[in-house]
């Protein structure tokens, strides 16, 4: 059986995680050349190429923003724009969330994103597509600090 | 809205963050972390006991220090303590601790579910989750032990709120993935696939994933989805772009649950319920109407999440086939794609076409675009595009566009990117031969392929082409020019030297009557190239130097001085050496009708049946395939049969000779080949280490071969005797007399003639070979409603020997009782060389076989035209010139047809009327035609108006294959 999103990569240019979240068993070995092999597939890549890129059996769906890059990893039967629109759905929620969302805000605070992560991916799955309702639940969440 | 400063909540945390980032060095950065991992420690194994708090921070920490890629061995305690705390951010942390860093450690998994346990049953619903989150997140087998039997129970409880639901319904998704056998539906199934019925959009959201993934497993326990799936799709496609507020994305209604919906109902046929199937055609209709409308907002967000749901709309129209309108409006939408500036757009609408241009209902639609796609091949940027164009071309390639595709590709191979050349040079080699028509392009093509790309050409590729051109004797000749041509080449590949040297070493005397490649020249040739070459392709060489010296006296000398030299008698390879020294012998004391015999050319190869067909035999047992089931390949029926191109000379020479049928008038032509028995016994030893594999075996029909091609779908050989049985069908519809069926064993020819309801079928049966075929039989049958009232067929058996050379004659005597669509089928058995040969073939005959035709006058043609004006009365096709439009061959082939040709009765004089009536035991049936050739677009369209509307409609796909 199938699962949709094998894993989600937030990375920076110079190839540092800022994000990783995983869906299916790797190893640690495993999951640290995985980091290597995306970060050398899509920053070769300008703005003339798709999204997409096949990956081993795979395909990563990415966007950048400013220095960083968003990848999730799925089926290739997958919907790639469905993908890179959950991607920007994300954005625009950390986005929210932290006020203008840069890269350092995903450093200090990465106990927090992956809360966000889990408010709308699970499972490898989409959870919640609606911003309004997310940032209504973090901000609960936030409340109880 | 809500915001977070950096690092709040917890100091010490922000500040070990902002030091390891100012640390200069790695160095630096370890003693940094070692520092503070002894802090910790200490911390945890000091007496005082610590608060919530500090836990918190410093389990926060050794997270943060495994995530930047150190080990962590302790704290794994401190934070299973965090999981019983009452405050939401310490619990946070815990999970968060164990989701990142599973450890199978069995103490603390106890102690871990406990914590879980608690949480689920708190009634708490951020507690809740968390717990469901830490579930899906480790996914375990103890994990699935422990909560398999409680997630369900507050998946549908209806107390339970909704962003609980959503979690819990991926969870059991994820426990379902690791565990299935632990997940028990049975219960469940129906109040699950209700919660697509959920007014909580999330809540859907979330459940459908879990109902398409089970669906998958039992699609008949969840087939009730599809309705509901069905009206919550159509509910969202027909909504205003603001109605479902939250769940508006850029003004695109909640393009994700449409998606998902989308894609479960992939996971069915098409509904069944009319209601239903209506409702869905009109919201796919609905999706393809919008793509068409002006954008809402000029934001590519906008148009992504629009194209989402159509690309996902138009997979489903796909894995539907049967909406023929749909298909062809997708393929239009997809169309208009190639062009658009966003390349991710591109590269979908060519992927998904791809998918389409195996439809037969889209396959005419997609090639309308190839010179777009052709394009796309030469000027994409990104490599995956060019290859998406690559896949695409291959995919809309038929023989109408065959010679164009190839080129192009040829042509993208010189410059391809390395990764994707060998999969390019197979797809080139399977295109030219399933569509070659003739057969020097096919060479051209291969040689081509081994020029630009010969790392990349296999073994198989080359071998085929040498079967080939040894099968076909029209093009030995061109194929020794060619590669002779080809090794003139100062760098030529050693592929090239392979196909060389066994071309030139069969087939070298065709060419030697030109100087310029005299026998010495071309062994000198090939001889230049032998000490560049590896051993396989120097024991080849061996081969065909041999072959030489019986091809050419001349070279004798020459040769064996070769062979004798050191380097070649005592070379250290024992395989060169043995040849080397028996090749000399050999050369030096038999004679020279011994050597003739020995080194006599190849025989030919036997067919080898396409893989489809071998596939389907291996089921059904040999011989059992129904050529029905062959109709549905029809398209992909190969063009490789030699015998469709042969047909007129030998109809003529059928019909002149067919009243004294014997022997030795060979009327039908059977070829004095060499027959097989012979040629095996005598040349199969020496080259055919080359092609051991696939030496002569004795039949052809039965020979099943795992070799070259059969990977590939729907590739057809020569001759293959059941795949071309509509292709048969077609070539018998506008003439009586011909070649029906031939491979290496057998040729069956026909004579026939039809009278009002009444026709007689000579067959003729010629044995090409030497050997006798014993046992041999014939049955006539008539599949399904053919059955005994619809057609009439009767004949007396045939002689059970057919000696070799042979022919034996047989008639059938048919009557049409009433109108039928199915050709009756003929097997044919017999014994040859003890191996049973067992074949079936369609017998042309076809409804239009009983026409009478009709003269009328042009004022009689438009009443009655317009008396036949219902509309199933009326079948209609438009479709692409296959052969020449010329006037005397499309008149030659309408006055086969049985019709009367009735001239000066359409106002346009390009077109052509035709009238007759089909004659039936039971009724007559009236029938008008009328063809519209379109000279520039090279298309036709047909028309056909009958009494009876099935003959319209049978008449109209006969036809439209003929011209």
């Amino acid at each position: 059986l199938k699962l949709l999103i094998r894993f989600i990569l937030i990375q920076n240019r110079a190839g540092k995680t800022r994000l990783a979240k995983w869906y299916m068993q790797f190893d640690d070995d495993e999951k640290q050349k995985l980091i290597e092999e995306v970060h050398a597939v899509v920053t070769v890549r300008d703005a003339k190429h798709t999204n997409f890129v096949e990956f081993r059996n795979f395909k990563i769906i990415y966007r950048r923003y400013a220095g960083l890059y968003f990848c999730i990893c799925v089926d290739v039967t997958d919907n790639n724009l469905a993908y890179l629109e959950g991607i920007h759905n994300f954005v625009e929620v950390l986005n929210e969330y932290f006020h203008n969302v840069c890269e350092l805000d995903l450093v200090f605070n990465f106990y927090k994103v992956y809360t966000v992560v889990d408010e709308m991916f699970l499972a490898g799955e989409i959870r919640e597509t609606s911003q309004t309702k997310v940032l209504k639940q973090l901000l609960m969440l936030q409340s109880l600090e | 809205m809500p915001a977070v400063s950096k690092g709040d909540g917890m100091r010490g945390l922000a500040v070990f963050i902002s030091d390891i980032r100012n640390c200069k060095s790695k160095e630096a950065e370890i003693k940094r972390i070692n520092k503070e991992l002894a802090n910790i420690r200490s911390k945890f194994k000091g007496d005082k006991a610590l608060d919530g708090y500090s836990k918190k921070k410093y389990v926060c920490k050794l997270l943060f220090i495994f995530l930047l890629g150190h080990d962590i061995d302790f704290g794994h305690m401190e934070a299973v303590n965090l999981l019983s705390s009452n405050k939401y951010t310490e619990k946070q942390i815990g999970y968060l601790f164990i989701s990142v860093l599973v450890n199978s450690n069995s103490e603390l998994i106890r102690l871990i579910n406990n914590a879980i346990k608690n949480d689920l049953s708190s009634r708490n619903p951020t507690f809740m989750c968390l717990a469901l989150h830490c579930i899906a997140n480790v996914g375990s087998r103890e994990m699935a032990e422990a909560f398999a039997g409680e997630i369900p129970r507050i998946l549908v409880a209806g107390d339970t709120m909704d962003s609980v639901k959503q979690s819990a319904a991926l969870c059991l998704l994820r426990l379902y993935k690791t565990s299935p056998d632990l997940v028990m539906m049975g219960e469940w199934t129906s109040r699950v696939v209700h919660l697509l019925n959920d007014q909580h959009m999330g809540v859907v959201t979330a459940a459908i994933s879990l109902i398409t993934c089970l669906s998958q497993k039992n699609p008949d326990e969840f087939k009730t989805c599809v309705s509901l799936a069905v009206s919550r799709l159509s509910r969202i496609v027909s909504s205003a772009s603001t109605d479902l507020q939250d769940y508006t994305y850029y003004f695109v209604p909640a393009p994700w649950l449409s998606c998902k919906l989308l894609r479960l109902l992939q996971c069915y046929p098409p509904p069944e319920d009319g209601a239903v199937k209506g409702r869905l055609v009109e919201c796919l209709e609905t999706i393809l109407n919008k793509a068409q409308e002006p954008p809402k907002s000029k934001k590519v967000q906008h148009s992504n999440a629009k194209n989402a749901i159509l690309f996902e709309a138009i997979s489903l129209i796909i894995h539907y086939d049967s909406e023929p309108n749909l298909l062809v409006r997708a393929c239009n939408q997809l169309g208009q794609f190639l062009q658009h500036r966003e390349t991710n757009l591109r590269y979908l609408a060519l992927e998904s076409m791809c998918t389409l241009a195996s439809s037969e209902f889209s396959h005419e639609a997609v090639k309308t675009h190839i010179e777009t796609v052709i394009n796309a091949l030469k000027t994409e940027r990104d490599v995956s595009v060019r290859q998406r164009a690559a896949d695409l071309l291959y995919a809309m390639c038929d023989r109408s566009n065959a010679k164009q595709i190839v080129a192009e590709m040829l042509s993208y191979l010189e410059t391809a990117d390395y990764s994707i050349r060998e999969e390019m040079v197979l797809k080139v080699a399977i295109l030219a031969e399933k569509y070659a028509v003739d057969y020097s392009w096919y060479v051209d093509t291969i040689l081509n392929l081994i020029r630009i790309a010969g790392d990349y050409v296999s073994e198989e590729v080359w071998y085929r082409v040498i079967q080939i051109v040894i099968n076909r004797d029209d093009v030995q000749g061109y194929a020794a020019k060619t590669v002779f041509e080809a090794l003139q080449a100062p760098a030529c590949h050693e592929n090239m030297v392979k196909v060389g040297g066994y071309i030139l070493g069969e087939f070298g005397n065709l060419i030697a009557g030109d100087p310029r490649s005299s026998p010495l020249v071309q062994f000198n040739l090939l001889h230049s190239k032998f000490h560049l070459c590896s051993v396989p392709t120097r024991a080849l060489l061996l081969s065909a130097y041999i072959k030489f010296i019986n091809l050419f006296p001349e070279t004798k000398a020459t040769i064996q001085e070769v062979l004798r030299c050191d380097s070649q008698i005592r070379n250290s390879d024992v395989e060169l050496q043995q040849r080397a020294v028996e090749y000399l012998k050999l050369s030096s004391i038999a004679s020279t009708d011994v050597l003739a015999t020995v080194l006599e050319e190849m025989p030919p190869f036997p067919e080898r049946e396409s893989s489809i067909l071998a596939k389907l035999k291996k089921k059904k047992g040999p011989g059992a395939v129904s050529v029905t089931e062959l109709e549905d390949n029809k398209r992909e029926g190969g063009e490789l049969n030699g015998a469709s191109e042969r047909g007129p000379e030998m109809a003529a020479v059928a019909a002149s000779n067919a009243s004294t049928p014997s022997p030795s008038a060979d009327l039908l032509g059977i070829r004095s080949a060499a027959p097989i028995g012979g040629a095996l016994t005598s040349a199969g030893s020496l080259l055919v280490d080359v092609f051991s594999e696939a030496a002569p075996t004795a039949s052809s029909a039965a020979v099943n071969d795992d070799g070259f091609l059969s990977a590939a779908p729907s590739s057809e050989d020569p001759a293959a005797p059941l795949s071309d049985a509509d292709e048969l069908l077609n070539k018998f519809v506008c003439k009586n007399n011909g070649v029906l069926f031939e491979n290496q064993l057998l040729q069956i020819g026909i004579k026939s003639e039809y009278r009002q309801n009444l026709g007689r079928m000579y067959l003729f049966y010629g044995n090409k070979t030497s050997v006798q075929f014993a046992s041999f039989s014939t049955t006539v049958s008539c599949p399904g409603e053919l059955q005994g009232h619809i057609l009439d067929i009767s004949t007396k058996p045939v002689e059970p020997l057919v000696e070799g050379g042979a022919q034996i004659q047989q008639v059938l005597n048919i009557e049409c009782l009433t109108d039928f669509c199915d050709a009756p089928l003929l097997n044919i058995k017999f014994r040859y060389g003890g191996a049973l040969q067992n074949l079936t073939l369609k017998l042309p005959v076809t409804i239009n076989k009983f026409f009478q035709p009709t003269e009328m006058t042009s004022h009689d043609f438009f009443q009655r035209w317009k008396q036949l004006s219902q509309p199933q009365q009326e079948a209609q096709k438009i479709f692409k010139a296959n052969n020449s439009m010329d006037t005397e061959v499309l008149k030659a082939k309408l006055l086969g047809l049985g019709t009367a040709l009735l001239e000066n009765i359409d106002p346009n004089p390009e077109n052509y009327v035709c009238a007759g009536v089909i004659q039936t035991k039971s009724q007559q049936i009236g029938c008008l035609l009328r063809l519209e050739p379109n000279a520039q677009a090279q298309m036709y369209r047909l028309t056909l108006r009958c009494s009876k509307d099935s003959v319209s409609k049978r008449l109209c796909d006969l036809l439209a294959e003929q011209f």
